[in-house]
């Protein structure tokens, strides 16, 4: 079972590493994080479960699903306003960008004090 | 009769976070449990969010159907993600496109969004009335409906028998 859960944690490492790689290597902050948000969920959640798999005998594992949802729950939403965000203080996108269907409908222009 | 639902639904959610975080079950620990999960639903009002879920045998097949295609998905993504990461070449098309949504409940929307983000190559930027936009890191369509189609439609078929 420790071997299990070792095995476990080593794969969920790698993939938060990939994660840490990906905002090193992609162009913009939208790519930047696409990676941050989906190698994170998945490196956390496989973090926890080997945790979880390796101390069987702490009986954790009821708190550990709670920690997984949070995850699963909070990890999209921080990172849709973190987008969000950036886009409506201008944060240009990539020039290998294709399109950009919210600048054109320019809705910053829109909302706000006016 | 929503307020009835929402309720019962509420005290199932904190009842089994209770008993996930009070571990094996003690009757002092239960018994608390349920007295402040009775007081916290005596001093809210705002599970009425929760109303949208329905409750009969086919979306609740479909909550765990969907829980395990998302499941799925959120494997997908990261593999996805990975390669792109390691190939020295950084394969990416990136792009925010538009999509239009069928769901009208604000629950449903924020779990449509939120399974988008963890989904291969999409990250929602911004919900605005029906439309979504939507970070892609490899646009493949152009228009709306081809976009609605690949990125959308299939956690949509769920959630609307969920959340109607």
């Amino acid at each position: 079972m420790p071997l299990l859960g070792s095995i476990i944690t080593l794969i969920g490492s790698i993939f938060l590493f990939l994660g840490a790689l990906g905002i090193f290597r992609m162009p913009d902050v939208y790519n930047r994080m696409q990676a941050g948000t989906k190698a994170t969920t998945l490196g956390t959640i496989l973090f926890l479960l080997g945790i979880s798999f390796g101390h069987a005998e702490c009986g954790c594992l009821g708190k550990i699903v709670i920690l997984i949802l949070f995850v699963i729950f909070t990890n999209p939403v921080s990172s849709n306003a973190l987008a969000r965000a950036a886009h409506f203080a201008g944060i240009k996108l990539t020039k290998r960008s294709v399109k950009d269907d919210l600048g054109n409908d320019n809705l910053e222009n829109k909302g706000g004090e006016k | 009769m929503s307020k009835i639902k929402s309720t019962l639904i509420g005290i199932v959610l904190l009842f089994t976070i209770w008993i996930l975080l009070a571990g094996n079950s003690q009757q002092e620990l239960l018994f608390g449990g349920i007295t402040v999960i009775l007081l916290t639903l005596l001093f809210q009002k705002k599970f009425l969010v929760l109303e949208d879920i329905k409750l009969n045998p086919k979306s609740i097949s479909y909550m765990v159907i969907f829980f395990f295609v998302f499941l799925w998905e959120l494997f997908k993504a990261n593999i996805d993600v990975a390669k792109r990461v390691i190939s020295p070449k950084l394969p990416i098309n990136p792009g925010i496109v538009k999509v239009k949504t069928k769901l009208k409940s604000p629950l449903g929307r924020a779990f449509l969004a939120n399974s988008i983000t963890l989904t291969p190559g999409t990250l929602t930027v911004e919900m605005k009335d029906e439309y979504f936009y939507i970070h892609w890191i490899d646009v493949k369509v152009d228009d709306i409906e081809g976009a609605t189609k690949s990125i959308v439609s299939n956690f949509e078929k769920y959630l609307e028998v969920i959340f109607g």
